[in-house]
């Protein structure tokens, strides 16, 4: 793809620091084997097994609130926000917490991997079948050696007014 | 110096430095009215706190200044630099006056006649163009401190003064030492915005964070006193000093954190027998909870110290009115966050001295009435149910009904035919609109209209409500409440189904052990469980269905022991029933994420001495989901919402029961028939109950997902249909059909459900029929409909024009049913935007009733010309009189439907559109 597409995609992604560069820092992550990623300077914590207050009523993605250093975090189930089953009781799994407009979320996810840099020229946008629920909250995907991984659109995975009517 | 002085002080020379800006930014801006009424109120409050304090001088000025606002805001005067730099002119005499009245704690002597006159002129129109800007100040000004404010040009985008112009200030002094003042004022550093700030009393001294315009205005007014004035000011200084609330919010955190570190060190220390480290840690304990404590206290403050001024006021009032007036002040020491105490004090003043003026009568009516001489004014302040409440309470005549409805009418806010179907407690509401004022007469006191939306506007700021109850002859109760999500409380911790929460102490009254073995059991009446207690029932709320937990230890512990937590809402007192309590612990409530405000279960959340977060419960929320209000919350609710129903119309709506929880409730236009089904007649069809209905099968979809439908009886059904399709709603029973008009709190955040309404004075869902409509059949509203006649129809576009939700919500899917590609937007002027960028429609259908653009004018913009012009309108309106129809018809609109009806408006769709295919 050219890279004349990337200026749109961009624009959408507030937030990091994607302007001239040709790469961008994302910290990775997997969910369910398939590779993830946020743009590193959103990225405020990387949290182990955390124990979480169930939150009744709540929408089923929220997964509860925790404890970080004297504030609360709302933890959100990344699994169940995408349609996927969620993750085996045995499995502990990891979080990062990101900052929406001054409120923290934890995004649970199976396991967090190592900041990559990407270069611009393996960016693609959406392909337009993927899953609505996918599109909705990614802004695109970078081809790496071996896999794909799919760009998250923080802001819009917490958007939960999307989700209902999806 | 006078301690209520030093805080006029302080308080005015913010306000100025604000005005400042204000101004300016209005003089950009003339037509921006919230800027204009932010000005207003400011000068207002200056007039007001210089009147209760004695300094006639400035009030005066103030006072004159506000005139020439009032008519800016009344629209009597254009806003003109030259009128905009007179107002400065009068703000920088103000503050040379309180320079002078810092430095010798005194008014200077003299008057303001020339500046006075010309905002006088100026308020009466006949100051010309261009006069004052240029104009040297005026001559006869009696000190020079005045005189040196009137020359310096005021600087324009900021409040503060520079040392430069400070220098120039001096220079154009005309003194006897011209030397050497300019160094002791202090850096004009930036000051944050006011309202971020905290006051912390006795703390170091920290002269660079005096208010420098204050610094400016002394440097500039003590032209007299160099070094005496320069003591004092620092003097003032050393009192305060100024802390961003976010590095006090910072320090709590770090607080918090060293607490749960004690506490795991503490826990540490107790499995041990013994430890070299027992006493230090001892120590770190102790300083540990007075250092919490501490900036606790920053932060929280007794309401009295808002009430402090107002027995002065009040006796001042008295005087100046000639009343007898007795101020009653309780609960003083309840305490509130700092913050949410400055922005109610003003609010609070305000109301105290309308009720010494509008409220009390003078002591010969008061004798005529019956009453005692002496009025009385009380002010309570109290913690309820996890809000604090402030009443203000006068003795007087009450509020003058009629004269509301006067006003009203004077001011277009309502028409004589809507008030007379309002109640009284509804047109008191309208005292808290923007200018609204019965008094007579414009006093010096009150009477401007400025004061209740000032109050309701603060105390709306922190989310608070008033409620104004209102005898006539007996007196008028004002009651404020604000939520707590800052201040800090008790709370007893309880377990239900694994799970903690916290219940705030104030509402708890009492805990009850019932078990099998304990003289308190749970009864059940119909499922219902209730609670005998002291010869009276109490009625329980599943602490685990209410929250709908999931058992997790199974149900053998069930029934064995429960444990009751009674519970006063207002007057309603219940029982929330729980597995276990614990300990009660000061908790400080944080608010909970904007994702999980919708619940109103809880009024917010905090983290445990032991570093776990807990939900804490609202009361209030249980008690309104249980059905159960108590009359005044009620009554209140309904008031607030007074203003968002009045365009909407009664419609007649059905109430049923399917489900758990509470009634539902569905517009009766879209139901078409009623039905009760023979279940044994049900049979199953591609995974799904299906029903022969009139020679057709017809689906039959349940509310709840997990029902489990009976095999024999009969079982109530709600029939939907639309051309030869139709669809069962499996519902428990049919309760009624009622006429209310609806508001529909947009919540949606279950499927199925638009959002829940107050319908028969109960929380109602009001379901979406859409939804089940699909889930009988997938392609209902679907575009892949394979009707030849159906499909022609989706390429006709309708554009939809309505305000409200609701209707946008009921009507769209309608409109998808019968084939329609509809677009919904909720006012004209977004229409018309649409139109600007290019989208075609086949038909418009617009509401008439609307805020702003009414559909009228809507209608003449579309014909105007442009790209619309030929396009058919249909009008909705549920006033379908003939005149209306002909007034619809000169705007523009092709046909008129009444807004309910259904049947009418697919009809004259249909006609409109065939007729535009005909023309064509």
């Amino acid at each position: 793809m050219s890279n004349a597409k990337l200026p749109t995609t961009t624009k959408k992604a507030k937030g990091d620091e994607i302007v001239s560069g040709g790469n961008q820092d994302y910290v990775t992550m997997t969910i369910a084997d398939q590779l993830f990623g946020i743009p590193v300077l959103q990225v405020q914590d990387v949290l182990g097994h955390q124990r979480i207050t169930r939150i009744p009523l709540a929408p089923p993605e929220v997964a509860g609130s925790l404890n970080l250093r004297g504030r609360i975090v709302t933890a959100i189930d990344v699994r169940l926000r995408l349609g996927l089953p969620s993750r085996p009781k045995d499995k502990p799994g990891m979080s990062i917490v990101v900052d929406l407009r001054g409120e923290l979320y934890s995004l649970m996810v199976d396991s967090v991997g190592e900041v990559l840099s990407l270069s611009n020229d393996d960016f693609e946008r959406n392909p337009a079948t993927l899953d609505p629920r996918w599109r909705e909250v990614s802004t695109g995907i970078y081809r790496l050696n071996g896999q794909l991984m799919v760009v998250l659109d923080v802001p819009r995975l917490l958007n939960f007014t999307t989700m209902e009517a999806a | 110096m006078d301690d209520l002085l030093s805080e006029f002080l302080t308080e005015t020379n913010e306000n100025l430095s604000v005005l400042d800006v204000e101004l300016v930014r209005l003089e950009q801006n003339p037509n921006n009215p919230e800027l204009l009424s932010n000005i207003f109120r400011l000068v207002h409050t200056i007039k007001g706190t210089c009147g209760f304090l004695g300094l006639p001088r400035l009030e005066k000025v103030a006072h004159a200044s506000e005139n020439v606002l009032g008519k800016f805001r009344d629209g009597e005067l254009t806003i003109t630099p030259e009128a905009v730099s007179l107002i400065l002119q009068a703000l920088d005499t103000i503050k040379s006056l309180l320079a002078v009245l810092e430095a010798t704690e005194a008014e200077p002597p003299g008057d303001d006649l020339p500046l006075i006159e010309r905002l006088n002129l100026c308020a009466e129109g006949k100051l010309g163009g261009g006069a004052p800007a240029a104009k040297p100040a005026p001559a006869p000004e009696p000190t020079a401190p005045a005189v040196a404010a009137a020359e310096v040009p005021v600087p324009s985008s900021s409040g503060n003064v520079t040392l430069d112009e400070l220098e120039a200030i001096w220079n154009a002094t005309p003194g006897p030492t011209s030397t050497a003042l300019a160094p002791v004022a202090p850096e004009p550093a930036d000051e944050p915005a006011p309202s971020q700030d905290l006051v912390v009393p006795d703390a170091e001294p920290a002269p660079a964070a005096k208010v420098p315009a204050a610094a400016a205005a002394d440097a500039a007014g003590s032209a007299g006193a160099g070094p005496e004035a320069a003591a004092k000011e620092s003097a003032v200084a050393a009192q305060t000093i100024r802390v961003n609330v976010d590095l006090l919010e910072n320090l709590m955190t770090m607080v918090s954190e060293l607490v749960l570190t004690r506490n795991q060190l503490l826990q540490i220390l107790r499995s041990q027998k013994e430890s070299e480290f027992a006493a230090p840690l001892q120590r770190l304990n102790h300083v540990t909870s007075e250092l919490q404590e501490g900036v606790m206290k920053t932060r929280m403050q007794p309401i009295g110290n808002a009430w402090a001024k107002l027995p002065r006021l009040v006796r001042d009032l008295a005087h100046e009115l000639a009343k007898k007036i007795d101020l009653q002040m309780l609960g003083a020491d309840t305490e509130l966050d700092r913050q949410v105490l400055e922005l109610i004090k003003d609010p609070l003043t305000h109301m105290v001295r309308n009720s010494a003026d509008h409220g009390l009568e003078t002591p010969a009516e008061r004798l005529r009435s019956g009453k005692s001489e002496t009025g009385r004014i009380t002010l309570n302040a109290y913690h309820e149910g996890g809000h604090i409440i402030i009443e203000i309470q006068d003795d007087g005549k009450g509020l003058a009904i009629d004269k509301i409805k006067q006003k009203a009418i004077q001011n277009g806010l309502a028409s004589e035919g809507e008030l007379a179907t309002m109640s009284d407690q509804q047109i008191i509401q309208f005292i808290m609109k923007p200018g609204f004022s019965t008094a007579a007469k414009v006093t010096n006191v009150s009477g401007r209209g400025v004061g209740m939306d000032v109050v309701k506007t603060n105390i709306e700021k922190i989310g608070g409500t008033i409620e104004i109850k209102s005898q006539q002859g007996k007196g008028s109760t004002f009651v404020i409440k604000i939520p707590l999500t800052l201040a800090i409380v008790s709370a007893l911790i309880v377990e239900c189904a694994g799970e903690r929460f916290a219940i705030p102490q104030i509402s708890v009254v009492e805990l009850v052990r019932a078990a099998a073995d304990s003289e308190h059991t749970i009864e059940r009446l119909k499922g219902t469980p209730v609670l005998r207690l002291r010869n009276r029932l109490l009625p329980l709320v599943s602490l685990q269905e209410l929250l709908r937990l999931d058992d997790q230890e199974g149900a053998e512990k069930k029934d064995d022991e429960t444990f009751i937590v009674v519970t006063q809402v207002g007057t309603y007192t219940f029982g929330i029933m729980v597995d276990r309590v614990f300990d009660t612990e000061e908790i400080v409530v944080k608010p909970v994420a904007p994702i999980l405000r919708h619940i109103e279960m809880f009024s917010g959340n905090t983290i445990l001495g032991d570093g776990s977060v807990i939900m804490i419960l609202d009361p209030n929320g249980i008690a309104s989901a249980t059905g159960e209000m108590t009359m005044g919350e009620n009554v209140s609710k309904e008031t607030t919402s007074v203003q968002a129903t009045r365009q909407e119309d009664k419609m007649a709506l059905l109430l049923f029961r399917a489900g758990a929880g509470a009634p539902k409730a569905v517009p009766l236009s879209l139901v078409a028939r009623l039905e009760d089904v023979d279940l044994a007649s049900v049979e199953q069809s591609n995974g799904m109950p299906v029903v022969q209905y009139r020679g057709k099968l017809m689906p039959l979809v349940p509310i709840d997902p997990a029902f489990a439908m009976e095999s024999e009886g009969r079982q109530p059904v709600l029939v939907f249909a639309d051309g030869d399709r139709s669809m069962g709603l499996i519902v428990d029973e049919i309760v009624d059909i009622v006429e209310e008009r609806l508001v529909v709190q947009l919540t949606a955040e279950r499927p199925g459900m638009m959002g829940s309404a107050i319908i028969a004075g109960k929380a109602t869902d009001v379901i979406d029929a859409g939804f089940f409509l699909t889930q009988a059949y997938k392609d209902w509203f679907g575009s892949s409909s394979t009707d030849a006649y159906e499909e022609e129809k989706a390429q006709q576009r309708v554009l939809l024009v309505d305000d409200s939700p609701f209707f946008r919500n009921l009507l769209t899917p309608l409109l998808s049913v019968a084939g329609y590609d509809v677009t919904a937007v909720e006012n004209a002027t977004e229409a018309l935007a649409l139109c600007e960028s290019g989208e075609d429609f086949d038909v418009i259908v617009s509401d008439i009733e609307m805020p702003g653009m009414s559909g009228f004018d809507f209608a003449e913009a579309v014909r105007q010309g442009g790209r619309w012009s030929a396009v058919p309108m249909v009008a909705l309106s549920s006033h379908a009189s003939p005149r209306d129809l002909d007034r619809g018809r000169q705007a523009g609109f092709t046909d008129y439907v009444a807004k309910f009806d259904r049947d009418a408006l697919l009809y004259a769709l249909q006609q409109t559109l065939s007729e535009q295919k005909g023309a064509a």
